[in-house]
């Protein structure tokens, strides 16, 4: 099997570096950033912290260069989609690519380039200390299943999640996967934003109660919206917003957000209150408070 | 006849009142430092900007060592009205006491301290305090008073045209309501998310085009303020909407003084606007769920102070 991972940021260094331990599987690695590029190829791509690892993926910044891949895993910032498959998608013309990318909207954006899509959602986090090396943060479970208007056929996606929970990312495979990407879209999109607002970490939005209340009121229309598209959330996303907060697991995390925010870089807000505000409009949800966060948090971009 | 007025606060809007007064009556000031009270009165006040003057004022730290007068204008902080009017307690009285901070409530908190009769001012005027002793007056717009309480509308039109005479402009209304609301909603809007973005009270805050731009919250917010000052039997004074876009036009943008407090880890002046707002909602039963949302963001973003 030959795996492609685009985008070899945090997440994708962890699908990449674990991929590559596997025998009867092939990684590529593309990502435009040549220095962590180089690293790679010249010492591996070594994770440290919950897992300790070297793997060797072969990776590349130049997508001609990639041979024809059984499977793509998307792993960029969401608002980079676009180009990366743009510039991969000859390789997976006989594959299926997955993303485990953060929002909503990027399986429509892969649908566009390739035939065969696989919704996912992936709960590992890291970040990149220096190229070919990544701290990786937190484990986490992924799910993945099919795109339903162009689908991978489902034994194709098991043996996606087959490899990737051999090569230690536990992975299940379901036949819906909306209930686990919209819990997802649905805690980040309550809790990012308002820790770049109030550069507060995780912990302490959750200890101030009126904060906590503007965060269920993001996460109850986030639910509606969810739910007038019929999909049943894997579970409430308020648990893991307080599983979160807990000292052990992310009270001092300040979100990906927070950190965007603060080093001048565009966040991925238009995918996680902007994705629950366009879904919204569409099956007829108000989401008044999401659409409030989202133009704030555009504000901070400027 | 107003021959002697205090100006109790000497930061942007208080130095603009001094000098400009000391033009037509004696003037002092209370400050809360005493190397500011000491430059005051060894080299005066520059008044820089629309005007061009350097006004002669007697100023100092404690109120004891100033004259009594006939006007005090608290033109302190609201953030800084507690311990100020704190400092009036049982002094000056026979002045009338004029409250000129953003928001609602000052007269309340003022009138805890003291029985004086009590105006409510309204300004518009703006300006950057370079030191201590210098200020420029920037933008030429008027300052509306009003009576608050029993006071006689006839006070607030002697201090109208006192304020007038020096220089400055402004105008005395028998309700100042109607003003201190449209400026509330229009602060209340403008400040807290200037505060939460970053941004000046730039073009942003007008633009209505794409679903994620920010003159469709600042438009929503605007409404939600109105629908609040209808309730309170308030029919404002001007369409904040419109003071919204006009500002953005001007081709300078302010930046917002909640704006300047966040981003130098100074307490803001939430309470006296949206938190007088917000609680403005609840008293007369309507929602205002996106001020309270701005509300609790930005009282967050000051516990985080480190």
């Amino acid at each position: 099997m030959r795996v492609c991972v685009v985008g070899c940021g945090a997440v994708g260094s962890l699908f990449a570096a674990n991929l590559s331990l596997l025998e009867d599987v092939e990684v590529w690695a593309y990502d435009l950033a040549q220095a962590h590029v180089d690293a790679i190829n010249e010492s591996g791509l070594r994770l440290s912290g919950a897992g300790e690892v070297v793997g060797h993926p072969r990776a590349t910044s130049d997508a001609a260069e990639l041979p024809p891949c059984d499977f793509g895993i998307v792993a960029t910032k969401a608002m980079h989609t676009e180009s990366a498959i743009a510039a991969t998608a000859h390789a997976f013309a006989g594959g299926a690519v997955c993303t485990v990318q953060n929002g909503v909207g990027n399986e429509e954006v892969l649908a566009a380039h390739v035939d065969r899509v696989i919704r996912g959602t992936t709960f590992p986090a890291g970040r990149v200390v220096e190229p070919g090396h990544v701290q990786w943060d937190v484990r986490g479970d992924t799910t993945i299943g099919p795109f339903e208007p162009q689908p991978a056929p489902m034994d194709e996606i098991e043996r996606l999640a087959d490899a990737c929970t051999r090569a230690g990312m536990p992975t299940e495979a379901v036949p819906d996967a909306r209930g686990a990407q919209w819990r997802k879209v649905i805690f980040n999109a309550a809790t990012n934003p308002i820790g770049a607002l109030t550069r507060l970490t995780h912990g302490r939005v959750c200890e101030l109660p009126p904060l906590r209340l503007l965060v269920t009121q993001l996460v109850d229309e986030g639910k509606a919206v969810a739910s007038a598209q019929g999909i049943v959330l894997d579970a409430d996303p308020e648990e893991l917003i307080d599983h979160a907060a807990k000292p052990e697991v992310a009270y001092d995390h300040r979100s990906s957000m927070l950190q965007d925010v603060l080093a001048g870089r565009p966040t991925e807000v238009d995918w996680l209150n902007g994705g629950i505000v366009r879904y919204g409009e569409q099956v007829g949800v108000p989401t008044p408070m999401n659409r409030a966060i989202w133009a704030l948090v555009k504000g901070l971009e400027q | 006849m107003i021959a002697r007025v205090c100006v109790a606060g000497a930061g942007v809007i208080g130095s603009l009142f001094a000098g400009h007064l000391a033009r037509v009556a004696e003037v002092s000031v209370l400050t809360r430092r005493a190397e500011h009270a000491d430059a005051l009165t060894e080299h005066g006040l520059t008044v820089s900007g629309r005007s061009d003057f350097i006004a002669r004022v007697h100023a100092a730290p404690d109120p004891a060592a100033l004259p009594e007068p006939d006007l005090v204008i608290v033109a302190c902080k609201g953030t800084d009205l507690e311990p100020v009017s704190a400092r009036l307690e049982g002094r000056f009285a026979g002045a009338v006491v004029m409250t000129i901070q953003n928001g609602l409530g000052a007269e309340e908190i003022v009138r805890r301290h003291g029985a004086w009769p009590l105006v409510s001012g309204v300004t518009f005027m703006s300006g950057t305090r370079h030191t201590d002793t210098h200020v420029e007056y920037i933008l030429d717009t008027a300052t509306w008073v009003g009576p608050y309480g029993d006071t006689d509308f006839a006070l607030a039109e002697e201090i109208a045209e006192l304020i007038r005479a020096s220089g400055l402009k402004a105008e005395a209304f028998p309700d100042l309501r109607p003003a201190q609301w449209s400026k509330l909603i229009f602060n209340a809007t403008v400040n807290a998310v200037a505060a939460l973005t970053g941004l000046p009270h730039d073009p942003h805050f007008a633009a209505e085009e794409r679903l994620s731009d920010l003159g469709f919250l600042v438009h929503d917010l605007i409404d939600e303020g109105k629908r609040v000052a209808a309730a309170a039997g308030i029919e404002l004074r001007e369409d904040p909407w419109e003071m919204n876009v006009l500002a953005t036009k001007r081709g300078s943008a302010h930046y917002p003084s909640m704006l300047e407090d966040v981003e130098a880890h100074r307490p803001t002046e939430i309470e006296l606007i949206t938190g007088a707002l917000v609680r403005a909602a609840r008293e007369h039963g309507v929602e205002a769920p996106l001020h309270t949302a701005l509300y609790r963001l930005v009282t967050a973003r000051e516990a985080g102070y480190s």
